[in-house]
Order: C-alpha cells, then sequence, then structure tokens
C-alpha cells in the first residue's frame, strides 16, 4: 500500500486527526527539515568556542583551543571577536560559514536541570512542557508531520526515535543507511507476510502498519540510492560512519523525504577529550565530514530551502576535569545550517562568560528554549500558523532569531 | 500456582505418564504431554524460547514446580555438545587477570616497535586477539542463552548485565567482558541486589567503562558516581542532587583497576586500607580522605569502608527498590507496567533486603504478569535466540557467529551498547518499520537453513548438513494454536519447507511470547 493510501485509511478511522491537523490546508512553506542529534552531551564549547574570553583559557588549560591565529594550524577558526570554530572543521563547515549559510545559538538547550543524558534527550525529543507528567506516545517530531499534513517524515536511524514516536497508527518510517540495503525478501513473500499482519489476532494495528512500511521503504531508498550501490560495487570509494550515512540522507531527502532524523552518537567525553588534536576533534571531523557532504549531496536547489538543525542534549563543565575530560553541564550551542539560512553569525541572547556568570558555577545557563528556538524554525520554515505550531510545542512561544 | 485449565501438576505422576503415553501412541510422535496454551506461554515467557526441554519440564512438574526450579534451582551445566565448545576458548582456560596483563604487555609491545610495518602488523594482532576475546564472551553468553537448563538465570543474566551496562569495545574491556558477565552478573542474578551492585562496583570492566579507574582526590571524574545513582540503583528525579553525586564521587576516589603485580609504595598509615582483588583495587594514596555529606548523612573519611556504607545506603532506599522494580516488570510483563504490580514487588524488594528472586516471584505469581502472558512483543535477542531455539530443538549448532551478526543487524549486539542505559525494554524501540524489515529477512535465513549456524569456525565439516525442522511435533502439539486465521492460511500457501519455517518466523504470533 502507497504511503499516501495507509494516510488516508488510518484517517478514515480517525476523524479527529482529519479535522484538527493532518489533513489540514498544506503549509504555506515548503522545505526540508534534518534534526541532527549529538546523542551524549557534545563539548560545545571546544567545537564553537568562547576563545575571546580569557577565563576559557584558564577554565581548560589542557584541552582548550587556541584563539585564531594564521600561522597555527592548530589554532581555532574566526567566527567573530568572541568565538572560533574547531579547527578540524576547516574544510568542510568553515566554508559554509563564510557563505554565511551556519547560525551557532550559544546557550541553547532545556529547562531539565537533572543533567541525565537520557532524561534530557527524553525532554528534548518528546518536546512538551517539562512540568506535568509525560507522554512517552507523543514526540515533537512526530507532532511537526501531523501538523504539517506532510506524507515524507523518515528517521534515518535503525530504531525509529522518541522524537518520531506517536503517529496513531501510522508509524513513521526509519532505516539505518550505513549498510548494504538491497531488499532480500520477494514480493510474493512480503505480501504474504503482510497479509498475516493485517488481521493480526494479537490486534497490533501499528505493527501491521510497521510491517507494510518496512517493505515500501526498503523498496523506495533501495531504488533511489541503486546508482550510488552500482558504483560503489564496481570499486568506487564511498566514504564510511556517518560521512556515508549523511550523504546518502541527501541524496534522499533531495527526493523523496522532508522531515527526517539522524542521530550521532560518541560525544560522552569524561576523559582525555583532547584539543585541536585527540578523541573529540576525529569526532567533529567526521561530523563535518558528514554534513558537508549532506549538503553536497542534496544539491544547490534543494539546499536553498533545507535547514539543518544541530542539537545535543546538554554542553559540559566549563572548566576541564581531573583528566582532561569534560563532565555533565548544562547549556550548549545548537547549529541552524542551510542554503537559506542567514547565517555568519552567533544568534540569540548571550552572556559574557567568566566565574561568576556561570550557571551553579559549573556550566553554560541556558538563555535560549529548544522549543522556541526549532518552533521559530519551523515556523517561518513551514508557515506553520500559531494554532498549528502550539500542536508541536504547546506552551511555548516560537523566537524569532530570523534564522530562515 | 500460575497455570490456568488443567495442568499435569493436578494429576498424579502415574496418570500423567499414562496420558503421555496415550498422546504419543495416538499421534505416534515422541512422548509429550500437550501442555495448556497459558502453560506454553509462562515457558516461553521465563525461557528464552519454546523447545521440547524446556515443555517437558513443564509437563513433568506442573507450572509451580517449573517456575520454583527456575528461580531456585542451582547453576546448571550445558549439555556436552556446547560445553565442548565453551571448554575451547581461551576465556575458559585463562583466568581474568592472566589475560588481561597479558593483552596489556602485546599492546606495549607492539607500541614499542620502531618499523612501522612490523608494528602495523603487531597492532592488527593484538586487536585480532582482543577480537577473539569478544567474540568468545559473545559465544559462551549465547550457547548458554540456547541450552543452559537454568534459562531462568540465562535470561536475568541478560537482563542485569544490560541494567548495569558495559560496552566491550571501550580500552581493553573486550578482554574482562566474559568475565564481568560470567563473574561479577551471573553468579548474583537471582540472589541480593546489594551483592549484585557491589560487585559489578568491584570489576574492572565497569570501572573502566565509566571512567572511575581515573577518579581520584582532586581529579574528580564523577561519571561512575552518576551513572550508579540514575540507572544502577535509585533512578533520575528520584531526590538526590547534583551535591550527592559530586560527594559519591568523592567517595569512590581511589576505586579503581590495577595490572601491576605488587602493591604501590604505600606511607605506613595506609597500607591496611589497601584492597586488591584480582585487578580491582582500592588505592588509599588517591583517595580523598575528607568527611563527605552523602543523601542527609555524613559519611566519615575512611576508605574502603565508605564505599561500603554508600552502597549500603543507596541500595536499602526506596527509589530503587521501585526503580528496580520497575526495570524487572518492563522487562517480563509490559512496557508501562502497572503501578500497583510495581508496588507489591518494590515492598517484596525492601522486606527481602533485595532478595531478587523474591522480587520475581511477586512479580510471576501476579494476575497482571498472567495477563500479560503471550503479548510481549520480542526484542531482538529474544527474537534470534528462541528462532534458533525452535529451529533446531536441543541441537547444538556450531557457530553463533550468525547469530552474533544478526543482534548486530537489529542493533542488540551483545556487549555493544554504548551508552551506560543499556538497551531500551519497551517495545517501540524495536517494533519500527526498518526493525520488522531485518527481522524478516533474518526469519528468511533461519528459515532457511543456510544461516552458517552448523559451519564450525575452523573451517571442518559438520558431520551432517542441518536443516530446520519447525513443523514437528512440538509445533503442532503446542504453537499451532496460536496462530491467527490469517497466519494459518498464509502458512498453508507457502511452496517450501523453507519458505513454510521463513513465514512462521515471520508471523505475529512468533513475534511475541
Amino acid at each position: 500500500m502507497h504511503r499516501r493510501d495507509l494516510l488516508k485509511a488510518a484517517a478514515a478511522f480517525a476523524p479527529m486527526i482529519v479535522a484538527g491537523r493532518a489533513f489540514a490546508t498544506p503549509a504555506a512553506g515548503s522545505g526540508r527539515l534534518l534534526l541532527v542529534f549529538l546523542r551524549g552531551a557534545y563539548d560545545a564549547a571546544n567545537i564553537v568556542a568562547p576563545v575571546g574570553s580569557d577565563f576559557y583559557h584558564q577554565a581548560r588549560p589542557t584541552i582548550g583551543l587556541h584563539a585564531p591565529d594564521p600561522s597555527n594550524p592548530d589554532a581555532a577558526l574566526p567566527l567573530d571577536g568572541d568565538w572560533a570554530m574547531h579547527p578540524a572543521l576547516r574544510d568542510s563547515l568553515y566554508p559554509l560559514w563564510q557563505k554565511r549559510q551556519i547560525a551557532f545559538v550559544p546557550f541553547a538547550g532545556t529547562d531539565d536541570m537533572s543533567r541525565s543524558h537520557f532524561e534530557t534527550q527524553d525532554t528534548i525529543e518528546l518536546g512538551q512542557p517539562i512540568a506535568g507528567s509525560r507522554d512517552f506516545r507523543s514526540g515533537f517530531m512526530a507532532r511537526l508531520a501531523v501538523a504539517l499534513g506532510t506524507d515524507r517524515p523518515m528517521a534515518f536511524s535503525a530504531q525509529v526515535p522518541l522524537c518520531f514516536q506517536g503517529m496513531a497508527n501510522q508509524p513513521i518510517p526509519n532505516i539505518a543507511l550505513n549498510g548494504n540495503l538491497k531488499p532480500t525478501i520477494d514480493p510474493r513473500e512480503a505480501k504474504l507476510i503482510e497479509a498475516m499482519y493485517t488481521t493480526n489476532r494479537l490486534g497490533d494495528a501499528a505493527l501491521a502498519d510497521a510491517v507494510a512500511e518496512g517493505f515500501a521503504t526498503r523498496e523506495t531508498v533501495f531504488k533511489s540510492l541503486a546508482d550510488e550501490m552500482t558504483q560503489a560495487s564496481r570499486g568506487a570509494v564511498t566514504p564510511k560512519g556517518f560521512e556515508l550515512s549523511a550523504r546518502r540522507i541527501g541524496t534522499l531527502m533531495r527526493e523523496q523525504y522532508n522531515l527526517a532524523f539522524v542521530d550521532v552518537g560518541g560525544w560522552d567525553t569524561h576523559v582525555n577529550q583532547g584539543g585541536a588534536q585527540g578523541y573529540l576533534a576525529g569526532r567533529i571531523g567526521e561530523l563535518g565530514r558528514g554534513l558537508a557532504g549532506f549538503a553536497q549531496e542534496i544539491g544547490p536547489d534543494a539546499w536553498r530551502d533545507t535547514t539543518v538543525v544541530v542539537v545535543s542534549e546538554f554542553g559540559r563543565t566549563f572548566r576541564e576535569n581531573g583528566d582532561k575530560g569534560t563532565d555533565h553541564g548544562h547549556g550548549s550551542v545548537y547549529w541552524v545550517i542551510g542554503g537559506g539560512v542567514r547565517g555568519g553569525r552567533i544568534a540569540g541572547p548571550q552572556v559574557r562568560i567568566t566565574a561568576e556568570t556561570l550557571n551553579q558555577q559549573r556550566d553554560l545557563p541556558v538563555l535560549t528554549d529548544y522549543r522556541e528556538l526549532i518552533g521559530g524554525i519551523v515556523q517561518r520554515q513551514f508557515g506553520l500558523g500559531s494554532n498549528r505550531l502550539a500542536t508541536v510545542f504547546p506552551d511555548t512561544r516560537p523566537v524569532a532569531l530570523d534564522l530562515v | 500456582m500460575i497455570s490456568g485449565g488443567t495442568s499435569w501438576a493436578a494429576l498424579s505422576p502415574k496418570l500423567a505418564r499414562l496420558g503421555l503415553a496415550a498422546i504419543a501412541g495416538a499421534l505416534a510422535v515422541p512422548a509429550r504431554a500437550a501442555p495448556t496454551s497459558i502453560d506454553v506461554a509462562l515457558v516461553d515467557r521465563l525461557t528464552w524460547g519454546i523447545d521440547s526441554e524446556s515443555l517437558d519440564k513443564m509437563a513433568a512438574g506442573g507450572s509451580s514446580h517449573f517456575l520454583d526450579d527456575q528461580l531456585r534451582a542451582p547453576p546448571a551445566s550445558l549439555p556436552p555438545a556446547a560445553q565442548a565448545q565453551v571448554d575451547a576458548m581461551r576465556i575458559t582456560q585463562e583466568p581474568v587477570a592472566q589475560l588481561v596483563v597479558e593483552m596489556d604487555a602485546q599492546n606495549r609491545a607492539a607500541s614499542a616497535i620502531p618499523d612501522p610495518g612490523q608494528k602495523k602488523a603487531a597492532r592488527d594482532a593484538y586487536n585480532m586477539a582482543m577480537n577473539d576475546l569478544g567474540r568468545e564472551a559473545q559465544s559462551r553468553s549465547l550457547l548458554r542463552d540456547l541450552y543452559a537448563p537454568d534459562q531462568l538465570r540465562e535470561q536475568m543474566t541478560w537482563f542485569w548485565f544490560n541494567h548495569f551496562n558495559v560496552q566491550a569495545n571501550k580500552r581493553d574491556i573486550r578482554a574482562m567482558v566474559s568475565d564481568y558477565e560470567d563473574q561479577a552478573i551471573r553468579p548474583h542474578a537471582l540472589g541480593r541486589f546489594r551483592d549484585l551492585l557491589e560487585a559489578t562496583l568491584r570489576h574492572p570492566a565497569m570501572l573502566r567503562y565509566l571512567d572511575n579507574d581515573q577518579n581520584a582526590a582532586n581529579h574528580i571524574n564523577e561519571n561512575y558516581a552518576r551513572e550508579i545513582m540514575e540507572l544502577h540503583t535509585m533512578g533520575v528525579g528520584s531526590g538526590y542532587t547534583q551535591k550527592d553525586v559530586q560527594e559519591l564521587a568523592r567517595i569512590f576516589t581511589g576505586v579503581g583497576v590495577s595490572l601491576k603485580p605488587d602493591m604501590p609504595k604505600l606511607k605506613p598509615a595506609w597500607q591496611p586500607l589497601y584492597v586488591r582483588a584480582g585487578l580491582f583495587e582500592f588505592n588509599p594514596a588517591r583517595h580523598d580522605f575528607g568527611d563527605k555529606q552523602f543523601l542527609g548523612r555524613t559519611i566519615r573519611g575512611s576508605g574502603f569502608d565508605e564505599v561500603e556504607q554508600a552502597l549500603d545506603l543507596i541500595a536499602a532506599s526506596p527509589a530503587t527498590a521501585r526503580h528496580v522494580s520497575t526495570e524487572i516488570a518492563t522487562y517480563f510483563a509490559d512496557d508501562a507496567p502497572p503501578p500497583a504490580l510495581v508496588a507489591r514487588m518494590a515492598a517484596t524488594f525492601q522486606h527481602s533486603h533485595g532478595d531478587i528472586a523474591a522480587v520475581l516471584r511477586t512479580l510471576f505469581r501476579s494476575p497482571e504478569f498472567k495477563a500479560s502472558l503471550g503479548k510481549r512483543f520480542k526484542d531482538p535477542i529474544h527474537y534470534a535466540v528462541s528462532a534458533v531455539r525452535l529451529a533446531y530443538d536441543g541441537r547444538t549448532i556450531l557457530n553463533t557467529d550468525p547469530l552474533s551478526n544478526w543482534l548486530q543487524r537489529m542493533s542488540e549486539g551483545l556487549f555493544q551498547h554504548e551508552t551506560p542505559d543499556g538497551y531500551a525494554m519497551a517495545s517501540p524501540a524495536w517494533s519500527g518499520p526498518g526493525q520488522m524489515e531485518t527481522r524478516f529477512e533474518i526469519a528468511q535465513s533461519i528459515g532457511g537453513g543456510a544461516a552458517g549456524l552448523f559451519k564450525p569456525r575452523d573451517g571442518a565439516k559438520p558431520e551432517q548438513p542441518a536443516f530446520p525442522q519447525i513443523q514437528n511435533a512440538l509445533f503442532y502439539q503446542s504453537l499451532q494454536r496460536q496462530l491467527g486465521p490469517s497466519t494459518v492460511k498464509v502458512l498453508a500457501q507457502a511452496s517450501s519447507p523453507q519458505e513454510w519455517n521463513a513465514l512462521y518466523l515471520s508471523s505475529p504470533a512468533f513475534m511475541h511470547r
């Protein structure tokens, strides 16, 4: 069954969704949104580093980045007078910054003070007001898909993330892009398997839809990437890891999907995270190559109306710890990247970083709430009215940073 | 007693035997009683999946006896064909301390080689040896899941490993992970939570994984202190503060790992405070001896005894009873376990001082648990292991690598979860479209019989090729009636035994336990 038909079939049994959200007038704006989740609380202060602060250099005697210096290849790259970018991004993202296609929002995050990775990741993915009980069957990306009436959401991960959970009887498709994607089940068997689920005795309609969606997705993705895979089988060098996934996401979002999610792990650096070189530099280099590869694959036309938002659950301690790493902190830096982004700037409210302005003498305060930030972006990007935006991020007011 | 309907336990043993013989005669299949649906479902839940042996045990003793047996039976040995594979492993033949020290020496020797080509060769050899150790750990774990008679203990071993997760790929943990599972987790899997907690704290794998081996006075690393409270015991939001985390980190200073044969040189006052057991070390020279304020108590600076006091406090906290009970109930019964059930389990946890078997008994005897039987969506490891148990019904596979790879493909690889929260237990994590599609591909591999489970790693030819026989007496007596009408209809359209197997392993009934 085609995804669109499935939506209609589901809608037939769910009149509230039809009347309220899913089939409201299509959004005025268009475009694509990719959410990149850096799981593990990346050390924002060493990627978009406040090198203009003396306190930064005192607080990070061994892991801190050097202030920009053209003669030193390990020095950070200048963004503005206060901030600089990790040198591992020199060839990938720095050119996009120079083209004013990246904005950084420091002091961004949540009002969740647990400093728990898992609690705070859930907070962000659910996007619900922090007071009151959580509904784990309702993630903000799923609500956004409903509000947009979009039929092209996709999670580029082996599991459907929490942020995409909760589309009633309409699971968001998911697929991990790091391996061989050739379907191995022939169409006849696929039909037989689907038939076992359509009148499933265990009464699980979501499972039936997931089964149908799973076959359809694998087929679609394989067809879209067939050229790339043919080239790869002829010995062309293909990138690995996140870079491979990100490039494939670019191809697929150019043609197929307009609302997508991907996550990248490995950012929980308690020990020996390194500075200009080292473990974290390796991770950030791979991330940068991935994001630049994504922009390249999606192509100049699609890139113009594509926004990539990079988030992480929280920042880390501003001071390095005894093991040349950092512990769990609070405020982070979020990235907004895209051909139509009004970038080349550090956006949102800021304070001068000193020992006194640290939150609980430990980490950066949060001055821009992630729901207000992402709400403001999707409102502009998709032309969402405030009623529909309120279904995505209830009890919040989008912040107008004019990023898109 | 859990069993509903007629149970063999209600009959005299003699009658039961007569019943078995009558059925065996009528169907001309190996002797087995037909247990009730609910008994089959119970076996499916308490074991890694239905096979003849587990159903025979249920048939022989009834559900109550089966349950007691699983909860209280001493550890049992594997069948000889599986045990022989385990006996041949390096992780069986060498103690963990020796393994880790040898591997460390190999690593250092490789690093010291000046010639780049030789150095690379030596480093590759080191990495291969480490990978072998990690693979042996996976293989032994899977052989036990597949064939151990004490199936509940093996399930709880997986559960607790996941609860006290470590990831094998960090630093030298591949050489430690087998021992962590076998010595820190498994002996306590049905024992006392407090013992389990300390066994994990004293294991080098945990201390490496959460960086406490680096935690020293004036060089505080909070990682382990935070996760032990958030994930292992009390649970996030249960009332402890950032300050408690910092104080616990101070209490844990000096708790670490040593690969050196001798005790470090210490001033005389500290010598009696030094603790060493295998690779575990408490080094007073690295400890912060100041007093600490932890969970509203003052803990006087005294050495490793502070750790014991802190563990006593957090293990006995009502929050821990609740948190751990919720996790167990989620794993065994429901994505969102009923609060009343969790409350009863937590009460058992508290009055039994963390007796895990007692908490499980409260769960297994509850009406909520009974109502959940047959409805729990299998996570990937339950899916894959139960498929192999059913497909080969006691016949020992010769290679666990395909099974390990399937788990990896379904994102639940053994000892591979990167973060300390362990794999998700709620079903939405495993029932998405991409996950389902992958499962069907794996069903096809297993069902087709060419999955490589009987291809020995050393390249030797197996004595006979093995084809899975799922359409057998076991299926007809116990599993067929679980099928919905659409599944029955689809199975009738299978064009070959291979396809029949693949379809059955893809059916909704087989996705649940």
